[in-house]
């Protein structure tokens, strides 16, 4: 029997569709109507509220905490201001990615760390030698992410927390409809948007509170099938999709390292230890065996590949995540990586693809083609290398002014 | 006399800019020349209540074409299109019809009024889909003149003809049908629910001023079926921030290609010189010369109005005298303090287009009442709710609504005088609608009434008409605005047009902005 979130009775009672999956055990709505269209155009235009209590959460205390997470993950935890929440991947000793999350400062000598697989192990692992206290507080907490251009307008009715002087990447411990909650400015969408963790005991209140004010904020609760679609336009990745965790496959070939997936800028190879820092230096010094790119595939030339079937263009309104060949020429001679995951954005009008291939082919504005199945036949569709995120827009980070 | 500009265009609605944004992205200098202090034309936004914005005259877009947005990068420029996917429809009977995103829901819906148009909705939508494809390569085109086709035009016709013939028998009889029927006609041969009929036949009457009995209404509708969004042809979108949200797109293309654009500069008239365009006289005097200008306004004021009788054929004159525009709709757009409730509503997730058209006997009925002029008692409305998608539109809480009513005539004397007849007309407007949403009247904090005549007097659409002509068969394609100049090209030299009135016709298309730029880019001016 999968869990249910401390959500669950509203969501359920929301969730017209009845489609659901399984995430980390719990039951999680991937779309709340048959159609996500909804839900897609709320995280763009309105706010989206999404259940993302399945997340593993973990609190680590004690004189060594931020030694024992420095030791852990490849950024500079040192640098972490209290308040302040850092987006970071961690490796193994070969420098391959188990997983990415954040680390939240909550307190001088009080972490907070997200992760999308079961970590307690590998920080008790890690913690060898060090006086920390670790606790796997995934339970204890659910969560929602307030995604939107709305969605500051609408949290700053139903809490005292300033969010306007609130920066992105940061938190603030604040009452939510006089629930204690805890918000950080973060998300998984690219967009503006907030986490709120509470308790299970007031999640409830909160979620109602949310949808109550909502109704002015045009609020729509939204699933995975929307989220992939915007996570996809943010250019960032999902685990299991376009990489897997080191720790979950035996085979070299899976794993990655945080420069193939353009998670270099994550890598302080300055401070003096962390797992993986020994391959990940070398590394760095050969240059990494492959790239993470983003792509823009052509559509006319897709449109063409239809029109020889007589059919008009179709394009894909929800996510792939099934990787398919890339390759250097049109004659798909050449094959120089994966395509792990596309999708069709509305928003930008154009078909984006997150992609694999050879460093050197992953220059901007290069010319690639990606494998695409017309009517049961393969075609190798144009594509342009292209700055990721796809979708940038100013409000994600900015102040109000 | 120096031409400061390689081209002038004047009017700065969405194909005017379209038109711009081709000729600067192709490295001509270009300047754009609008008489009011807002882009857009009849895609335009105005905040016409503090905190509430309307979009005055047009409301959804469908038609946009794809190659548009696709070269001019328009999503880069702000082109935000949000799908509207469900449609409210109540009877008068206290019952409705309702469409919803999917099409199982829609299915099972559709099943209470009738078993057997449950069955037939997937398959109508499926042949009007195929006949909008069919049709599409046409609308892409520069229409040929079949009496003197040229070698381009030539070739254009045997490609045409060799597509047509690629349809198949069936296709191509339905197709042929489909130009000369009427709507109802057309509706009755597939379904037989009244409410299913009625909320087909809408898109077959809108801006026309033919009811469901008229021939030539299933064009309409067929029209209507070639909106596309995203690859797919689909129904009706919302641009973020309006239908001004559109033109601010195009403007925003034209000027990153080096376009000037200037609000508040009225053309008086467009200077012709020994039978070629010459530049502009605005209405303060100044004189701007340029190689060429370009009238994105409608056919009537393109040629009766900027410029002087005599520099035109006598036949052309009168084919021009001869274009119907007759409006036939006008627009009452309100700022509300709540939500409307409609007593038929059981999901508030149906709050996005609402259509008033309980029966096809209460269309015709509406079309009979303005026939001889003046409006129906009770009209026709095609109504949309946008602040419950998109929150610039309103203050939080608040809504505005975008009522398209129909129909609605030029004349309408015995209401009295302009003023008289507008809130006449307003009025007839807030009652049929109370009659669906008791609480409207109680939620209203500003009304703005726009009668034919308004439309022409504050956007220079004649008469009224909201597709700078109707879109009646005997004025499409070649035909449009007049047999032989529907390349874009006038009998002066160097004066050229872009607007609804020319192919492909009425609608946020920037169709005929596109295929004009491209036809003035071929000569060399």
């Amino acid at each position: 029997m999968p869990r249910r979130t401390p959500f669950h009775a509203r969501t359920a009672a929301l969730c017209t569709s009845q489609n659901w999956q399984d995430w980390s055990g719990y039951l999680s709505a991937n779309s709340y109507e048959l159609d996500h269209m909804r839900e897609y155009n709320a995280v763009r235009t309105t706010c989206a509220l999404f259940d993302i209590s399945p997340l593993f959460k973990y609190h680590v205390r004690g004189r060594d905490a931020g030694r024992l997470l420095d030791r852990m993950v490849t950024r500079d935890v040192s640098k972490c201001r209290v308040g302040q929440v850092m987006y970071t991947p961690w490796c193994d000793d070969d420098g391959k990615v188990i997983d990415d999350g954040t680390v939240a400062r909550l307190g001088e000598d009080f972490f907070r760390l997200t992760a999308a697989i079961p970590t307690l192990d590998w920080l008790q692992d890690n913690a060898f030698g060090l006086t920390v206290e670790i606790e796997d507080v995934t339970h204890d907490f659910g969560g929602l992410a307030l995604q939107g251009p709305t969605s500051r307008d609408l949290l700053q009715q139903l809490t005292g927390a300033d969010l306007g002087s609130l920066p992105y990447f940061h938190l603030v411990d604040d009452k939510v409809a006089g629930m204690p909650t805890r918000i950080s400015r973060t998300g998984y969408t690219g967009d503006l948007g907030y986490e709120i963790f509470v308790e299970p005991k007031g999640a409830e209140a909160v979620w109602d509170a949310l949808v109550e004010m909502g109704r002015a904020y045009n609020l729509q609760p939204a699933g995975n099938v929307a989220l992939d679609v915007v996570r996809i336009e943010a250019g960032l990745l999902l685990i299991d999709v376009d990489f897997v965790s080191s720790k979950k496959t035996f085979f070299e070939v899976q794993k990655s390292t945080p420069y193939e997936l353009g998670l270099g800028w994550t890598v302080k190879l300055r401070k003096k230890h962390f797992v993986g820092r020994e391959a990940l230096r070398r590394e760095k010094a050969r240059g990494a065996a492959s790239a993470t790119v983003g792509l823009v595939l052509d559509i006319l030339a897709l449109e063409k590949i239809y029109a020889g079937y007589g059919m008009p263009l179709q394009l894909p309104y929800t996510s792939w995540n099934v990787a398919v060949p890339v390759y250097a020429d049109e004659d798909q001679r050449n094959h120089i990586g994966k395509a792990t995951s596309g999708t069709w954005s509305p928003i930008l009008k154009q078909y984006v693809v997150i992609a694999r291939v050879k460093p050197q082919h992953a220059e901007l504005g290069s010319h690639l083609f990606v494998e695409k199945t017309v009517e049961g036949r393969r075609f190798a569709v144009p594509a342009e290398v292209v700055k990721m995120p796809f979708f940038d827009p100013a409000r994600k980070k900015e102040m109000p002014s | 006399m120096m031409a400061e500009y390689d081209a002038i265009v004047v009017g700065g609605g969405h194909n005017g800019l379209t038109c711009a944004a081709y000729l600067a992205r192709a490295g001509r200098k270009t300047l754009v020349l609008e008489r009011r202090h807002v882009l857009g034309g009849a895609a335009v936004t105005e905040e016409i209540h503090p905190g509430f914005k309307f979009t005055v005259c047009s409301y959804v877009v469908s038609l946009m074409r794809p190659e548009v947005i696709r070269e001019l990068e328009l999503a880069r420029h702000g082109l935000h299109i949000l799908p509207l996917q469900s449609a409210f429809a109540p009877m008068e009977n206290g019952d409705y019809l309702a469409i919803y995103p999917d099409e199982g829901s829609t299915r099972e819906e559709i099943r209470r009024h009738s078993k057997r148009d449950a069955d037939m909705a997937p398959k109508f939508n499926q042949l009007m889909y195929e006949m909008a494809f069919a049709v599409k390569p046409i609308v892409g085109m520069v229409p040929p003149d079949p009496s003197r086709p040229g070698l381009r035009g030539l070739r254009t016709l045997r490609d045409l003809g060799r597509h047509l013939q690629g349809l198949g028998r069936e296709t191509f009889h339905h197709l042929t049908k489909t130009m000369t029927m009427s709507v109802a006609d057309l509706l009755d041969e597939w379904f037989e629910s009244d409410i299913v009929k009625a909320y087909a036949a809408l898109n077959g009457i809108i801006g026309t001023k033919l009811g469901p009995q008229s021939p030539g209404t299933a064009y309409v509708l067929l029209h209507h079926y070639m909106g596309e969004l995203d690859g797919a042809f689909t129904a009706w979108g919302w641009q973020r921030g309006g239908t001004g949200g559109v033109s601010d797109a195009i403007a925003n293309a034209a000027r990153s290609h080096g376009a000037e654009i200037r609000c508040e500069a009225p053309v008086a008239r467009v200077l012709v010189r020994d039978g070629r365009a010459v530049g502009v006289a605005l209405e303060n005097g100044d004189e701007i010369y340029a190689k060429t200008v370009v009238s994105g306004c409608d056919p009537r004021v393109t040629f009766r109005k900027l410029v002087e009788e005599k520099e035109l054929p006598e036949d052309f004159v009168a084919a021009i005298d001869r274009f119907k525009f007759r409006g036939s709709s006008g627009k009452v757009n309100l700022a509300l303090d709540a939500l409307p409730r409609f007593t038929a509503m059981k999901d508030p997730a149906l709050m996005q287009m609402i259509e008033i058209c309980p029966s096809m006997d209460y269309l015709e009925r509406a079309y009979d009442d303005a026939s001889y002029g003046g409006f129906s008692k009770r009209p026709f409305l095609d109504i949309i709710i946008p602040s419950t998608i998109d929150p610039t539109m309103a203050p939080p809480g608040k809504h505005v609504m975008s009522i398209f009513v129909q129909y609605a005539s030029y004349d309408m004397p015995e209401y009295g005088n302009r003023d008289e007849q507008r809130d006449a007309f307003g009025n007839a407007v807030i009652d049929t609608l109370t009659e669906f949403a008791p609480n409207l009247k109680d939620i209203i904090l500003h009304r703005q009434v726009l009668t034919p005549w308004d439309l022409e007097q504050k956007f220079g659409l004649t008469e009224g008409n909201i597709f700078q002509g109707e879109l009646t068969l005997d004025q499409l394609f070649f035909l449009r605005p007049a047999p032989g100049w529907a390349d874009y090209r006038t009998p002066i030299r160097s004066y050229y047009q872009c607007g609804s009135g020319t192919h492909p016709g009425g609608g946020i298309t920037s169709g005929p902005g596109r295929l004009a730029a491209l036809e003035i880019l071929r000569d060399r001016n």
